[in-house]
């Protein structure tokens, strides 16, 4: 009889690693779901929320693009232009629905793969790409959009967002029962930053000052090649009792439960009521990056079971068929996706090459004067080339 | 009074409108100068903020934060969970939203857990961000050794803070350099790790005037200037500031001149008053108490040997800890540099 090694035998070893089956299956009882898969729209006794046929189409529209921006980002590292890309693709609705219960004055801090709420921030999306072509490590201001730098250490960002939000009720911005004051803080992460210190650390931090940080995490069942289950025994909703704030799982497909979930979640952190933590349950349908190759780790079968719960496409569903939207308003987004594509596609390809000599910029608000000699002696040895 | 008495900060003025009247000093020790120094910063900008284990109710292990929580309440003087990454962590949250926060780390060797931050986050805030989002922040470490102390306790990482790009490292040797480093360490716009030398804390007063401070913050010293022939140069900062002077006091005795040089910040270095000294004597010794293998002394010696080069009688010398990790108590005499080592690098370089 021939002994097979899991290690050598990639069929094997995807087996034995895959994540429990009923783990894929719908996320459990407890998971809030407000539009089924199908298109049948579900209430919640917590957790639900009036939408308008408006604000339905808005969160449509929203998810068409950011799955457009995903595709040309994806077919632009394909074609060179961008040394790699994170994609979202499978996790629009979680991403969308988030944003969209953000009022101006929250503050979002994200990984790197937040380009749909970037984009309901208001990023311009070439301000993205402009990092993963490697012009710069993010084109556009934390301060005027609320939303922060990407954040490629896993999970460093989730104390950042806590030490925000303390800084928040420091300045008496919580609680006060105005609308347009009280905040709160978004602090994305996925599956894989919930083993890091520092998200533990973020939540003992949030819990101890009661700090009006939402924990919006998104899991997508895999940290590259490694399911969740290797990170956790317990769901991951579940740690919020360890540490003393409420847990809520969410169907990370379904933009309406995370709409309802997360707005519900801000706004008691507005109000005072401290942390919170939603997990976002979703799938990366795509790679981890551009570099990585998920036929590696795992089957074909657990990706179709996926597509099978495609966040557009149940909205689409319940538009047509509930909501209320003509093929028009379908031609009109789609057309609009087409534009956006082309624009991005034009605009990534004509950002000019920095200047070397930015290497230099904004390393100190007072650079040194080893520094500015550093720098000066490069630019009279790069002119000297120029020279020649 | 509140004529205008300029603080001269990290190359810029800055006007300081809460300090004593002029000519008005206090016989303090280190600890109390770095206690008032926090307070009287705290005082004069209220988004100054103080941050870490023990530093409320007890006043910080060393009593360095005593009676702030006190003067200024708990939203500013914040006893933290004990996690270092969380404490420079949730820091960086509250610089981006406007707060200069002061951290306190307890003791050199549980820096590490916050490294990341410091070296990832902290460093780089500013330069990811285009200059977008400053980083005003002084991250306080007491270190070195020589109290008797459990592991982990003594030890001195200034080199891996001041091989970081994005960071400031100064460290402070006595109570005027104390009171007035730590202010203009939290007036500067960049992040400062701050090194005390914790041995010095309540070893000694001495008189600190609060009316100007002594020179800029990234600016070395001479502290022991010799008129005429100098024997050698040597360097010196943080605890081994005190050793070098008593070196060179018995040295004197047999008839050598050592000029003595507190470098005071570590990164940037500031090395022109060192190599103005080492050009008059032709040879430099550099001590500090953190291991001699790629230390500051090991930068200092490049640096000095590139604009020194034709001047130099001898290689510079380091003298130092040595290349294990720091030991228990019981040796530590042996491990820290002392008066002798000095002296044999003195006569070793002489020998050349």
């Amino acid at each position: 009889m021939v002994t097979i090694h899991p290690e050598r035998h990639p069929e094997h070893h995807r087996q034995d690693t895959a994540p429990p089956a009923e783990g894929h299956a719908d996320g459990g009882p407890d998971m809030v779901q407000l539009l089924t898969p199908d298109g049948e729209r579900r209430h919640h006794p917590l957790y639900d929320a009036d939408f308008s046929a408006e604000q339905v189409r808005a969160l449509y529209r929203d998810m068409a693009l950011t799955r457009r921006l995903d595709v040309e980002a994806t077919a632009l590292q394909r074609h060179g232009e961008l040394g790699l890309w994170a994609q979202l693709l499978g996790q629009e609705a979680a991403q969308i629905g988030a944003a969209h219960a953000l009022r101006p004055q929250d503050f979002v801090f994200p990984t790197y793969r937040e380009h749909a709420v970037a984009w309901v921030r208001g990023v311009d999306p070439l301000q993205i790409l402009s990092l993963w072509r490697g012009v710069d490590h993010g084109g556009w201001d934390p301060h005027e959009h609320n939303f922060g730098q990407y954040t490629v250490v896993i999970g460093a960002q989730t104390l950042h967002a806590v030490g925000y939000a303390m800084g928040a009720q420091c300045d008496g911005v919580v609680g006060t029962g105005d609308a347009d004051v009280d905040t709160a803080v978004v602090a994305h992460f996925g599956d894989g930053a919930s083993s890091q210190g520092d998200v533990s650390e973020a939540f003992v931090f949030a819990a101890s000052y009661n700090a009006p940080v939402v924990f919006f995490c998104q899991n997508n069942q895999w940290a590259i090649s490694e399911p969740v289950i290797r990170q956790t025994r317990v769901p991951l909703y579940q740690r919020a009792a360890g540490f003393g704030f409420p847990g809520v799982r969410v169907d990370g497909n379904d933009v309406l439960a995370t709409y309802a979930v997360t707005q519900r979640a801000l706004q008691a952190a507005r109000e005072g009521q401290g942390p919170f933590l939603i997990e976002a349950y979703t799938y990366r349908m795509g790679a981890h990056t551009t570099t990585d190759d998920p036929t590696r780790y795992r089957s074909s079968a657990e990706v179709e079971h996926w597509r099978a719960r495609d966040p557009l496409a149940r909205v689409e569903t319940y538009l047509r068929r509930t909501v209320g939207a003509d093929q028009r308003f379908f031609d009109d987004v789609a057309a609009e996706a087409d534009e956006l594509g082309h624009e991005l596609r034009e605009g990534c390809k004509a950002m000019p090459d920095p200047d070397p000599l930015r290497i230099f910029d904004h390393v100190y608000a007072e650079p040194p004067a080893e520094l500015v000699a550093q720098r000066d002696a490069f630019a009279d040895y790069h002119a000297s080339f120029e020279d020649a | 009074m509140s004529a205008g008495v300029s603080v001269v900060g990290s190359g810029h003025l800055e006007e300081l409108d809460d300090r004593s009247p002029v000519g008005v000093s206090k016989t303090l020790t280190l600890a109390k100068a770095l206690n008032l120094g926090l307070h009287d910063a705290m005082t004069h900008d209220p988004k100054v903020v103080v941050m870490g284990e023990d530093v409320g109710t007890l006043g910080g292990v060393f009593r360095i934060t005593d009676g702030l929580l006190t003067d200024f309440g708990a939203d500013r003087v914040i006893d933290t969970p004990l996690a270092e990454a969380g404490i420079v962590g949730t820091a960086v949250g509250l610089a981006m939203r406007g707060y200069r926060p002061v951290v306190e780390i307890q003791f050199d060797g549980f820096v590490y857990p916050a490294y990341d931050q410091i070296v990832c986050q902290v460093a780089k805030m500013r330069y990811r961000s285009q200059g977008r989002t400053p980083m005003p922040m002084v991250i306080r470490i007491p270190y070195g050794g020589g109290i008797g102390a459990v592991e982990h306790h003594s030890e001195s990482p200034e080199a891996q803070f001041a091989h970081t790009p994005g960071l400031k490292v100064v460290t402070c040797s006595d109570p005027a350099d104390g009171y007035w480093m730590v202010r203009q360490a939290i007036e500067c716009d960049d992040p400062v790790v701050f090194l005390e030398p914790k041995r010095q804390y309540h070893s000694g007063k001495a008189e600190v005037a609060l009316d100007a401070a002594p020179g800029p913050l990234f600016a070395s010293r001479v502290v022991r200037p010799v008129d005429g022939a100098v024997t050698a140069t040597v360097l010196a900062y943080g605890p081994t500031v005190r050793t070098a002077l008593r070196a060179a006091e018995a040295a004197s005795a047999e008839g050598h001149q050592l000029e003595v040089i507190d470098l005071r910040t570590l990164s940037p270095l500031d090395l022109e008053p060192v190599y103005a000294s080492v050009r008059r004597s032709g040879r430099a010794i550099v001590v500090h108490e953190a291991h001699v293998n790629l230390g500051i002394g090991a930068e200092v010696a490049a640096r000095t040997t590139e604009e020194c080069f034709y001047s130099l009688e001898a290689p510079v010398l380091r003298v130092g800890g040595f290349d294990t990790p720091y030991p228990a108590s019981r040796m530590e005499e042996a491990f820290l540099p002392d008066l002798d080592r000095v002296l044999d690098a003195v006569d070793r370089s002489l020998a050349f």
